[in-house]
This record gives C-alpha cells, structure tokens and sequence, in this order.
C-alpha cells in the first residue's frame, strides 16, 4: 500500500539546514494497522504529511498503492488525497464555521459527486460514528470525543483505501480515547489501512505493528503480539 | 461549485464583520468618489446625437475683429456665432439637406386654460427645419413651413410638458396660446428631448434644459426679439434701433446644417467661402477668411465642454480608487492569512490549489460586489450633493444604467486585482504549514 524508500526531508533557511526524515524507509501492506511512535521532534509528522502527500520529499521514493506519488503535481496529488487518503488529526480540524454536515460534505465536494449521493454518503458516514442526532450543530456546539468522531466520519466518507491518523487521541480523556480507538479497529477490521502517530506506548500497542521512529530514522521494528492478527500478512520494514 | 463557494464566501465574509465592514467601506468610498466623478464626466463627455453626429455641422464665419482674434488663446478660431445678415443669408443656399438658424429668446407666455397665470419662460426662435434636423419626434401636429418663418406667422411648436402645463396634455394642435400677448396657433408638440449636453446652443449653458417653446424665423424680427443668450460686438457702430441692431456685426445667430456626405460637406465650405469673399468686397470680413464647419463630436470638443478641471477631477478620483485599493490588499491579507488554516483544512482533504483560488476569488468578488453597492449609495448622495449645490448640473449628476453597470463591473474588476497578491499568498502555500497552525 505505501512503500517509501531512502526518503529525506530537509528544512532550510538562509541559515540553518534541518534533516527531519533522513534515509527514511518504511512498507506498509495492504490493510495493516501501523503505529508510528517516537519523541517529540523524532519527525513523525513530517512522515505523515509526506504520506498525506501534504508536503513533498526532498529525496528519495515514494509509492502509493503501486503509484510513484513522490514527483506528481500539486492537482494529482490534490486528486490522491481526496480520493484514496482520509486524515485525522489530534486538534479535529474542523472548519468551525460550517456545521457537522457540511464539514463531512467538503471532500465530496472536491470529488464532483452530486448532491443526493454526497447526502447518502454523509449520513452513512455519521451514522458509523454515531452522530446522526449532531447533524446540524456547529463544532464549537460538540465534545471533544464528538468533534474527533465528526472528523473520523469525514476521513470515512469518501471511503479511502488508506487512513492517517496523527494523535487522534491526543486531545481525549481516555473514555472518549479509548472509544475512538475501538472505532479506528472497527474501520481497519473492514479494510482500511490505518498509519497512526501517537506518544501513548499503551494505544500503540493496539496497532498490528509499531514503528519506532528516532531523530528522523526508522529505529527499530517493534512487532508484538497482535500483528499476528494482522489482516493482510507481509507487512515488511527496512530500516535505513 | 460556483453556488458552494458563493455560500462559504456569504459565511466567510459573515464571520469577520468588523474586517469584511472596513473592506467593504474602503472600496465603497472609492467606487462612490470614482462613480460621482465619472458621471459628471461622462454626461458632459456625451454626445447626445451620435447617431447623426458626422452630418450636422456648426457653422462659423470669422466675421470679428481685424484688431484682434475671437480668441486670444486660440486665434485660429472663428466666432461661435452668426450675424444675423450673415445668418439670413447663408438661408438661401440650397446646398444642404436641411438647415436651420436660431437664437434664444425670453417671452412671456399667457394659456387659454383657466387657472394658469402668464408665466416668462426661455424659447428658441428658428426655421421650422429645425426638428427634422435634430430628429426631434412630435407627440401631436408637425413644424411649421418656410412660408409660415417667411411670413412670421403666429405659429407656435411646444413641448409635451409645456403642453401638459397650457393645455392638459390633451391634443393642443389648431388651439391658442397667448405669446408675449399676441395669439399664436399651435402647429405641433414635440416629444420630451432634452440633449445633454445641449449640442446646438453651447454658448448659452451647454448644460441648460432644452427650450420647451419654438417659435418661426420672421416672428423674432415681427417682435423684436432680443437674444437671451450671449451678443458679442467688436465693430464701434450705432444700434439703437432693432433694425440696426439686426444689421450690426454683432454674433448672436447659431447655425447649423445637414450635409450628409464628404462631397457634400467640401462644396458647402466652398461656398462659405465664396460667400465671405463677396463680402470682403462689400468692406465686411477684415479678418483672414477662417469658415470653420464642426460636426457635432468636434464641435463639443472645440467648444470644451467638459471642462479640464473636470478631467483633472476623474483622474484624481481613480488615484484616491488606487489607494483605497491598495488598503483593501492589506485588509484582505489579514483576512485571506486568518482563514489559512481553514484552506490547510480544504487542501488535505483533497481541494487542489485552482479550486481554493477559485472559491477565494469568488469570495474577493462578493466582496467586489457589496463594494459596488456601498459605492452607488455613496454616488447617489455625492450626485444628490451636487445637484442641490449646483444649480445647472441638475442634468449632468444623474446616474443611468449603464453607470451603475459599469459601477458594479469596476467594483469587482479592481477588487479582484486588488485580492489576486492576497489569494495567491495563502493558495501558493504548502497545506501542511497551515495545519500546524491550527
């Protein structure tokens, strides 16, 4: 699903030069639960807005679903994004101006569909996370929980192949954290492939594999128990 | 997608009142300066009878003095107007398709109707050609005939609101009017016209309302009419007497003449000139011989009627448009950089940066358009302004569709130039800098 080989990320100014991903290689397979842990600054974000095509790379290759997506233009890459990527990040990212309907509806809008299948597809997607009865309020109107759970159903919507999630517990007491989790294993159990960033060893270790990430290096694999129960098999790592 | 971005533009714009407020202000202030300016200029600017604009000419003889030129700050011109022998004489030539000579009088006119008390009120004495010359339509009846200006009969052409005022409106055609106390016998009413500027008397207010009575040629001399517009004498002579008057080097006559093509145009000015030549014989014409034929476009232009102060106005009321644009730039910038986020939001999940150029144009458009109202608003109370404080611009400081058009167009089109820098700025950054921010 996402193999990057020998990537590199730098950051200048006219002054300093920083190495965020150095030499970064990782293979992630088809429907794998992937946690990508590391210390603040190990360059777990820039993984994920390269992944999320977000950012480019400064070296290196890219491949996305049998695609080399490393050198595409900023159109195709906006067409990647809104049609095989879904994103949850740990501040939600709602737009506070439109409400839960109308934040889930703006990667169909980009996608051309018209206005009763975008309605069918936003009702489905709230009603996975539960949210059917929030149609219409504001986000500043939610819980934090609800709001991650407006932003899950957003990423679900436009039924991606693949799902990064950066901290998306991060801002949760751990009942809300712990039912956005159940929820991301009830997404990957039906086929998604999920990358996940977190701090938390214990929600990491809910993941198929954990990726170990240090001053932007892939460290060491960390395969524990439930990779076993990895959907898809052969979910390699090369360290760089 | 145009009617989704319209609806985030409304939010977006809904959101930020104070910001969206100022925006809107400042480019309503330069719209609403921009647009009084340019109306008063393009009234003054127009040309009320395009359409027939390069067959009607003005006619001018250099009859002045030899002393001295009409002008001192063009030399090269003529006087704007006629003799009245000079006038008389020029009646005789068949060569152009129509003509008609005229002067502005002031008489005293009594209605039939009861009611209405005499009233003095501004009228043109002229050739009943005159109508046909300027296109002019009548409501009721037709002009009078040469025989009718020859004889001086009493005969009288009205306007439709001087015909509401003396008769009703009803069809006065054959009825009576008193005019400076003698009768006169309606022949038409004309239909409401009123050209600005007023092309064919520039001399006595250009933006003056047009006459709304006309009376024949010999009915002036079977008065003694004196002109109540502008006479202009050089020559040391007596006039003491209407008669001497009429025989004087004065100008006070405008003329003009329908010559529909070059050739045509080529063997009047011939004959101009022929005509003066036999009058230098007779000691008249001291001056070089200078005849000047001015279709109407050139002859607005000669005449400056739009004033140079008034151009001077318009392109100082665009500077002030540039630099109310170039605050908005500013007022958009903070705007377009605190939505960054939002946009970071948009580009991840799938919006390439044409579409989010696109709904930021759309939003820099309605902006464009709520500051071409705002703008209008101020317009319409800058001309109302004017109008109240100068009498004579009653005419000129009106707005028609086509200013409020192009009010709105220009609006949009400089908002939009004004917010291309900012639109740019925020869709030319990488959408994973914005989410940092959030």
């Amino acid at each position: 699903m996402l193999e990057m080989q020998h990537v590199s990320k730098v950051y200048r100014t006219d002054t300093v030069e920083t190495h965020a991903l150095r030499d970064f290689s990782l293979l992630v397979a088809d429907g794998e639960f992937v946690a990508i842990s590391g210390p603040s600054g190990s360059g777990k974000t820039t993984f994920l807005n390269i992944a999320g095509l977000l950012e480019e790379l400064s070296h290196g290759s890219y491949r996305l679903d049998g695609n080399d997506v490393g050198a595409l233009g900023d159109d195709a890459r906006s067409r990647i994004r809104n049609e095989k990527i879904g994103f949850i990040f740990q501040s939600f990212n709602l737009i506070p101006d439109l409400d839960v309907f109308d934040n889930v509806d703006v990667p169909l809008r980009y996608r051309g569909f018209r206005s009763d299948e975008r309605k069918q597809r936003i009702e489905e997607a709230l009603e996975q996370v539960g949210l059917t009865s929030r149609i219409r309020h504001l986000p500043s109107q939610l819980s934090g929980g609800q709001q991650q759970r407006v932003a899950i159903a957003r990423a679900l919507a436009g039924q991606p192949r693949f799902l990064l999630a950066d901290e998306p517990t991060g801002n949760l007491d751990s009942e809300m954290a712990d039912s956005v989790m159940a929820l991301l294993e009830g997404i990957n159990a039906a086929g998604t492939t999920i990358v996940m960033v977190t701090h938390d060893p214990e929600l990491a270790t809910r993941a198929h594999r954990i990726v170990h990430v240090l001053d932007g290096q892939v460290r060491e694999p960390a395969d524990h128990a439930t990779a076993a129960a990895a959907p898809r098999p052969a979910a390699g790592l090369r360290a760089g | 997608m145009i009617r989704y971005y319209t609806r985030l533009a409304v939010l977006s714009l809904r959101q930020t009142p104070l910001l969206t407020g100022l925006m809107v202000g400042t480019i309503g202030v330069g719209i609403g300066v921009f647009m009084a300016a340019l109306t008063v200029y393009y009234l003054m600017a127009n040309n009320p009878i395009s359409w027939k604009s390069e067959r009607l000419y003005a006619v001018q003889l250099d009859s002045w003095d030899p002393a001295e030129p009409w002008d001192d700050e063009r030399p090269e011109l003529a006087p704007w107007e006629l003799t009245w022998r000079d006038a008389m004489a020029l009646r005789e030539s068949d060569l152009p398709l129509r003509q008609a000579a005229m002067y502005k009088v002031s008489i005293v006119v009594q209605s039939e109707r009861e009611g209405v008390k005499p009233f003095q009120t501004v009228a043109r004495v002229t050739d009943g050609n005159f109508f046909a010359l300027f296109d002019i339509p009548f409501v009721y009846g037709s002009a009078w005939d040469r025989a009718v200006d020859d004889a001086g009969q009493f005969q009288v052409v009205i306007s439709r609101k001087m015909n509401e005022e003396l008769f009703g409106g009803e069809d006065s055609v054959g009825r009576t009017v008193r005019i400076q106390d003698k009768p006169f016998v309606v022949a038409g009413v004309t239909e409401t016209w009123n050209p600005v500027p007023k092309f064919y008397d520039v001399n006595n207010g250009p933006f003056d309302d047009a006459e709304e009575v006309f009376v024949p040629m010999g009915v002036g001399r079977a008065l003694e009419l004196y002109s109540a517009g502008n006479t202009n004498c050089w020559k040391d002579e007596e006039v003491r007497t209407y008669q001497q008057f009429l025989e004087s080097e004065c100008v006070w006559w405008q003329y003009w003449v329908e010559l529909p093509d070059v050739a045509q145009r080529d063997a009047y000015q011939d004959y101009l000139d022929q005509y003066v030549s036999e009058q230098k014989t007779l000691g008249r014409f001291p001056r070089p011989l200078n005849n000047q034929l001015s279709n109407v476009a050139e002859w607005l232009d000669v005449r400056r009627v739009v004033r140079r102060d008034n151009q001077v106005l318009v392109v100082l009321s665009f500077l002030f448009l540039g630099v109310c644009l170039f605050n908005t730039i500013g007022l958009m910038l903070t705007k377009f950089l605190g939505k960054a986020p939002h946009i970071g939001i948009r580009r991840a999940l799938g919006a390439s940066r044409a579409a989010v150029f696109r709904q930021q144009l759309v939003e820099v458009g309605a902006i464009g358009v709520a500051g071409g109202i705002a703008g209008l608003c101020l317009a319409w109370l800058s001309l109302a302004g004017i109008r109240k404080l100068f009498p004579g611009y009653e005419e000129l400081a009106q707005l028609d569709l086509t200013l409020v058009g192009t009010a709105i167009a220009a609006s949009i089109l400089t908002t939009l130039v004004a917010g291309l820098y900012p639109v740019r700025r925020v869709c030319a950054t990488a959408p994973a800098r914005y989410l940092r921010l959030q």
